[in-house]
């Protein structure tokens, strides 16, 4: 995992190495500074060993200066190492989301359905989020906590041996105690947060169904779930947070003990020194040496402390890590060959026996046995209820999905063979659930070809029948698409699709479900401009309505991933049930007036 | 797409409350105290003790050399052995010192578990407390307060903004009171010990409080920057992630790719400069307290140097080695604590703004409910006198209580609903219904026919009082409704929508929602008039199968036929039906349809259909255009009329 993340690095190799040398050099500024104002206590101490009068306007300058130097030193290596921490794991951040999209964008379609849109997002944001935290933790407090702990203990034991003795007993303690919390929370967190989950999902469907749970008065009901939910959380979390809050008092019993010992430990050297006979000079453990201890002593078990709060980071940070990686491991299944075919003659388009599963697990296929001829320039209209697997026979086309068994071919080449991207601009697809993204209509329509024309764009937007609503709007091609397409209507983003997949100028043109939300007379329209502007094209209409494909070729009707009849209008009538049931369902109630299915 | 689309509402989103910090902080502490104020006092009190204990090992430091060290010191070169008594003494003074000092380190450190439990509680207590009373409040809020607001928006008060609470009160509000009450404490203590000295600290803490408004701020501007970068980024990600499918049938992959760079080295900048500013705070601050005990140093040496005497507040003193220790110790507390508390200034300020956020819904104005007439259970006589019922009787009845005289009446529950020349607007400047009269007798099925945003849905928001009308009467059994109490009235109205809003649960909890005391019998009875019924056991977990994620694990034809069981079990006189069957495939909603005439059979019916063929049998269709009815009557009535309803079942009318 380390090392999958790592490479994501990259140009921000040069920050994240000064980033730890800076925050080491800040470190043993910070624990010199102590020794010297140790020393510098001593010399102007009145009653200490060096009495006043060695006292001179010289020394005091001296040390001041070295301090201030030190202190202005240990300032800029500090703000260096800040500033190059930020830059590092602000870069590192953006190498991963860029290395996770970039490896998304070239997902085939097995790989999207493998991780959920909400999914993905999620692992570009806050799990990212989540790592780049960690990583700034990691080169510098990661750096820092062990080196200022090293230090300050080497430094201590300069300064008194036997008092150092204190902290290196008292060092293990605190660890102990702080591993300890942490591994007995960690498990509570876990499944406090998917509690937490729960309670938010109760907020979510609440106000989501808000209409549903005041129609049926349902109020106090939700409120007591929530209720419910909330206590939950509250119980799991007040619990974990009463164990870390352990830590607090663990760390100033620690602090304190250490206090007391450096006092009475400080009293009875002094006193067993002198009784000795040692010189006074050496003998005595005085106020220097005690304040500098007790600096030490904080440094030194904050130090610990903060190293307990990198480990719990980087614990949180793992699962992310994870997540991270799993997509950037994805491999994408589909990916164009060596010396792939880059011309597509014409649409023609074969099914040899063709069989097809989702996933190599599942245990039905979705399709199965389907051979199938459909000649250049066709119309082909394919009908068949949900589950029928209608877009599973069209996404095999432009190579969605490589077939389990079989072969698809057009214009005489296994599509296998072919370069991907030549083929899809060849066999261009209006997908059942399509998206408009948020910019201008020309900015969507220019998705088809990026160099369009002004006048390219008119000539599909009227084949599409979309010229007339987009002329009656204030900004016309220039109207701005809200994300999702929000502000036109279904009917409406329906044709700009289809104009933009006719951009394309493709041999192939399927439309999987694509007018359903348009009217019968502007459906009809559209396939009789196809009819006469685009005759060459093959086109492929899998419709819900039998008027849609009433005209086609040949209608392919499909049941439970095979294709049941094959045929025209009259001929599917005459023999087929299925064909027979759709067409007097609808054409008995008046089908034809249907006005849509959905403005979703 | 929610449906209130159709009613063009302004979105206003939640606005940034103006932090009026000290009146949010002080709103914030009255909620608190409000709930919590015996242990908060005892919480507070506790910290003080810690406070006090942590700083007093200064103290001790004097008095450990003044009394012992330096004492010791003194009878260098001397016997030992012959000075046994003086050494005693001594050793009874540092055993003293170090005695109280333990003691008194023992009732800090009981303190200090104390009340860090207690805040666990209190933090944790507080947020739930917070929680319930928001999803209380939330709830009662008029639709008008969804409809306007995002999801996404209402949530996040929820999330971010109880999170940056709990921030705020389990770490920053205890940090900052031991952090003020150390430094007031220290600060007396060293007037104690030396003013001169005092003067240097003071001025290196007014550097401080500079420098870290300064960089604060700056760090504060950015980190909110790269908050809105990082919604911007999260919202691309998400549009891209949404239509990755569309991008691979495009082979759109480069262009997308190029897009993504743009907003990730953005967001890349931004996030740079925040942590950048951020993490220069903490070595900024440190240092100055570095600088400050450095001056202090260099001062209290030349003060020793000139000889010159010490003035603190008790008076005039001599300098000792034990005051310039201890003084320079206090001093690096000193600026600790000064430096902890302007640490903690991030999350003070985005916890109260969460605050403010949370208070603000918490003063949203609930529904108002004037009704006063209910529904209660009746017996009704051969001649037709009504008498209420304390048991479930299957007939029901308009309790309507008279103010004037105090008599009692009983109109008998029919679902006779009429609407006389009613007009609303979601803003009283824009109506979007005019005139609009409905007359529907118990048992008939009312249709409603329009393009979008012609006012479809709006008239039945205003049947169940989601929304009030502007002007003209709304009458159910000849009683206003105006006069009947919401609940009441809702509990009489069934409504499906398109949406299905499901909950996570069993099959069999979902149906049971329409009527909560409803034994499985009941719901499965209304699961077999839905046409679910047979769906449902032929799922392998049946009626127990728990539907999660909202129901994707079932298609939305079964999805539908659940919440038409759902209404089915409430059984209610009058129904609601908006776009029921509008997202089936025209084979699954034969089977749908099926489920919802059984359904509609003996009810008044109101129904809002995109498919004409679901509203043809209807007695009544009213086709609106605008806000207005344009054309009235039965499908044949219209079909001969050769208005706009004919040219929409022709299909040379395009619905949308």
């Amino acid at each position: 995992m380390i090392k999958t993340l790592a490479k994501s690095i990259r140009e921000y190799k040069t920050p994240s190495i000064l980033s730890p040398i800076f925050v080491s050099l800040e470190v043993v500024l910070e624990c010199l500074m102590p020794l010297v104002i140790m020393e510098f206590i001593a010399k102007i101490s009145p009653t200490g060993v060096n009495s006043a009068e060695a006292v001179e306007m010289r020394t005091i300058l001296v040390y001041g200066g070295i301090l201030v130097g030190m202190a202005v030193l240990s300032l800029a290596f500090g703000m260096l190492s800040g500033r190059f921490a930020a830059r590092a794991c602000a870069g590192f951040a953006k190498n991963l989301r860029k290395d996770m999209y970039y490896a998304i964008q070239d997902y085939s379609f097995a790989n999207i359905d493998k991780f959920s849109t909400s999914s993905l997002v999620t692992r570009q944001t806050t799990d990212v989020t989540n790592v780049q935290m960690a990583y700034m933790m990691l080169i510098r407090v990661a750096i820092r906590c062990p080196l200022m702990l090293i230090f300050s203990l080497a430094m201590a034991f300069t300064v008194n041996v036997t008092i150092s003795w204190v902290f290196l007993a008292l060092v293990p303690v605190l660890a102990a105690v702080l591993v300890v919390i942490i591994f007995k929370t960690h498990p509570i967190f876990e499944r406090v947060f998917h509690k937490y989950d729960n309670m938010n999902r109760s907020v979510r469907e609440d106000i989501k169904g808000i209409r549903v749970v005041k129609s049926f008065v349902r109020e106090d009901f939700e409120k007591k779930k929530f209720e419910a939910a909330s206590e939950d959380v509250c119980k799991d979390f007040t619990l974990a947070e009463r164990i870390m809050a352990v830590s607090g008092p663990v760390m100033q019993f620690c602090i304190w003990l250490s206090f007391l010992l450096i006092f009475l430990l400080a009293a009875i050297i002094t006193s067993n020194n002198l009784k000795a006979g040692i010189a006074v000079g050496d003998a005595v453990v005085g106020e220097e040496q005690l304040t500098v201890l007790i600096m030490y002593a904080s440094q030194i078990l904050s130090a610990v402390m903060q190293l307990s709060m990198v480990l719990v980071m980087i614990i949180i940070a793992r699962t992310s890590g994870e997540r991270i990686v799993a997509v950037l491991n994805e491999k994408s299944s589909i990916v164009s060959p060596e010396n792939a075919v880059k011309e597509v003659k014409d649409g023609d388009i074969v099914f040899e026996n063709v069989s097809f599963k989702y996933s190599k697990d599942a245990e039905r296929f979705a399709l199965e046995g389907v051979d199938l001829h459909i000649r250049s320039g066709e119309t082909i209209g394919i009908l068949g209820g949900t589950g029928a697997s209608k877009s599973t026979l069209v996404n095999l086309i432009p190579r969605l999905y490589d077939t389990t068994e079989g072969a698809v071919y057009v214009g005489g080449v296994n599509v296998k063979d072919y370069d991907l991207e030549a083929l899809r601009n060849k066999v261009a697809m209006v997908l059942q659930k399509n998206v408009l993204f948020s910019g201008t209509i020309k900015d969507n329509l220019r998705w088809g070809k990026e160099d369009a024309t002004d006048d390219e764009m008119l000539r599909v937007c009227k084949l599409a029948c979309a010229d007339d609503f987009i002329q009656a709007f204030p900004d016309k091609y220039d109207t701005y698409i809200e994300q999702g397409g929000t502000n036109v209507s279904g009917g409406q983003k329906q044709r700009l699709c289809i104009a933009r997949a006719l951009l394309k100028d493709p041999k192939v043109l399927i439309l999987d479900d694509s007018t359903s939300a348009v009217d019968t007379r502007t459906d009809a329209m559209i396939r009789k401009s196809f009819r006469d502007e685009i005759p060459n094209v093959t086109k492929i209409i899998i419709a819900q309505r039998v008027s849609s494909v009433q005209d086609a070729d040949k209608i392919i009707v499909m049941d439970g991933g095979r294709i049941d009849a094959i045929g025209t209008h009259e001929e599917l009538l005459a023999s087929n049930e299925i064909y027979k049931e759709v067409y007097y369902s609808q054409n008995k109630i008046g089908a034809a007036a249907e006005g849509g299915e959905s403005n979703a | 797409m929610r449906k209130t689309s159709e009613a063009a509402l302004p979105m206003q989103g939640m606005k940034r409350p103006k932090i009026h910090t000290f009146k949010l902080l002080g709103r914030l502490l009255s909620y608190l105290f409000h709930y919590y104020k015996g242990r908060l006092i005892a919480v507070f009190i506790c910290i003080a003790v810690t406070a006090a204990a942590g700083i007093s090992s200064s103290v001790f430091l004097t008095l450990v050399i003044d009394k012992v060290i330096t004492p010791l010191s003194k009878l260098a070169g001397q016997d030992f052995n012959a000075i046994e008594d003086t050494l005693a003494g001594l050793r009874a003074d540092l055993f003293a010192i170090i005695g109280a000092m333990g003691g008194m380190y023992v009732v800090a450190l009981c303190a200090s578990f104390f009340y860090n439990q207690t805040m666990a509680i209190v933090t944790q207590g507080f947020l739930r407390r917070v929680r319930d009373d928001m999803f209380a409040d939330m709830q009662s809020l008029p639709i008008r307060y969804f409809d306007t607001h995002t999801h996404g928006d209402i949530m996040s008060v929820y999330t971010n903004d109880t999170d940056a609470l709990r921030q705020l009160i389990s770490m920053s509000i205890p940090q900052v009171f031991y952090s003020i009450i150390a430094a007031v404490t220290l600060f007396v203590i060293m007037l104690l010990y030396s003013l001169w000295l005092m003067f240097v600290v003071f001025a290196g803490v007014a550097l401080m409080a500079i420098v870290a408004k300064f960089v604060g701020s700056r760090s504060a501007k950015y980190f909110i920057k790269q908050q809105v970068v990082i919604g911007k980024t999260e919202g691309y990600i998400e549009e891209m992630m949404g239509g990755q499918k569309v991008i691979k049938v495009f082979c759109h992959e480069e262009r997308a790719k190029e897009d993504f760079d743009k907003i990730n080295d953005e967001l890349c900048d931004a996030s740079d400069k925040a942590n950048a500013y951020g993490n220069i705070l903490m070595p900024a601050i440190m240092n100055i307290g570095h600088f400050a005990f450095v001056l202090v140093a260099i001062v209290a040496g030349l003060l020793v140097l000139l000889g010159a005497r010490n003035l603190s507040v008790t008076g005039w003193g001599a300098f000792s080695g034990a005051i310039i220790a201890s003084f320079l110790n206090m001093s690096r507390q000193f600026s600790l604590n000064i430096g902890q508390v302007s640490m903690q200034i991030n999350s003070v300020v985005m916890g109260l703004a969460g605050a403010g956020r949370i208070f603000e819904l918490l003063d949203e104005k609930p529904e108002t409910d004037d009704g006063y007439v209910t529904l209660v259970n009746a017996n009704i006589a051969e001649d037709g006198t009504i008498t209420e019922s304390a048991e479930r009787t299957g007939k029901w009845a308009w309790r309507h209580p008279h103010h004037a005289d105090g008599s009692v009446t009983y109109t008998e529950l029919k679902g006779d609903i009429r609407l006389f020349d009613v007009d609303f607007g979601y803003v009283p400047e824009k109506i979007v219904l005019h005139n609009v009269s409905i007359y529907a007798k118990p048992g008939q099925k009312i249709a409603f026919v329009g393009a979008t945003g012609a006012g479809k849905t709006t008239i039945t928001n205003l049947l169940n009082r989601f929304y009030d009308i502007a002007d003209g009467k709304i009458r159910y059994d000849g009683i206003n409704i105006n006069k009947i109490k919401k609940a009441d009235l809702r509990r009489s109205m069934g409504i499906v929508l398109q949406d299905t809003n499901l909950f996570t649960g069993t099959i069999m909890e979902n149906i049971r929602y329409g009527k909560l005391d409803a034994t499985d019998e009941e719901c499965i009875e209304a699961a077999k008039l839905a046409n679910a019924h047979d769906f449902i056991t032929r799922l392998p977990e049946g009626y127990n199968t728990v539907l999660r994620h909202e129901a994707s694990n079932l298609s939305q034809g079964q999805r539908q036929l659940i919440s038409i069981a759902r209404a089915a079990v409430a059984d209610p006189p009058v129904m609601i039906l908006d776009e029921a069957t509008s997202s089936i495939d025209t084979r699954t909603e034969a089977l749908v349809q099926r489920g919802m005439d059984a359904l509609m059979q003996g009810r008044t019916v109101f129904v809002i259909a995109h498919r004409l063929s679901t509203i043809q049998n209807s007695d009544a269709i009213m086709v609106l255009d605008h806000g207005r009815i344009i054309e009235r009557g039965s499908h044949d009535q219209l079909i001969a009329q050769k208005g706009v309803y004919y040219q929409l079942y022709t299909g040379a009318f395009e619905l949308e």
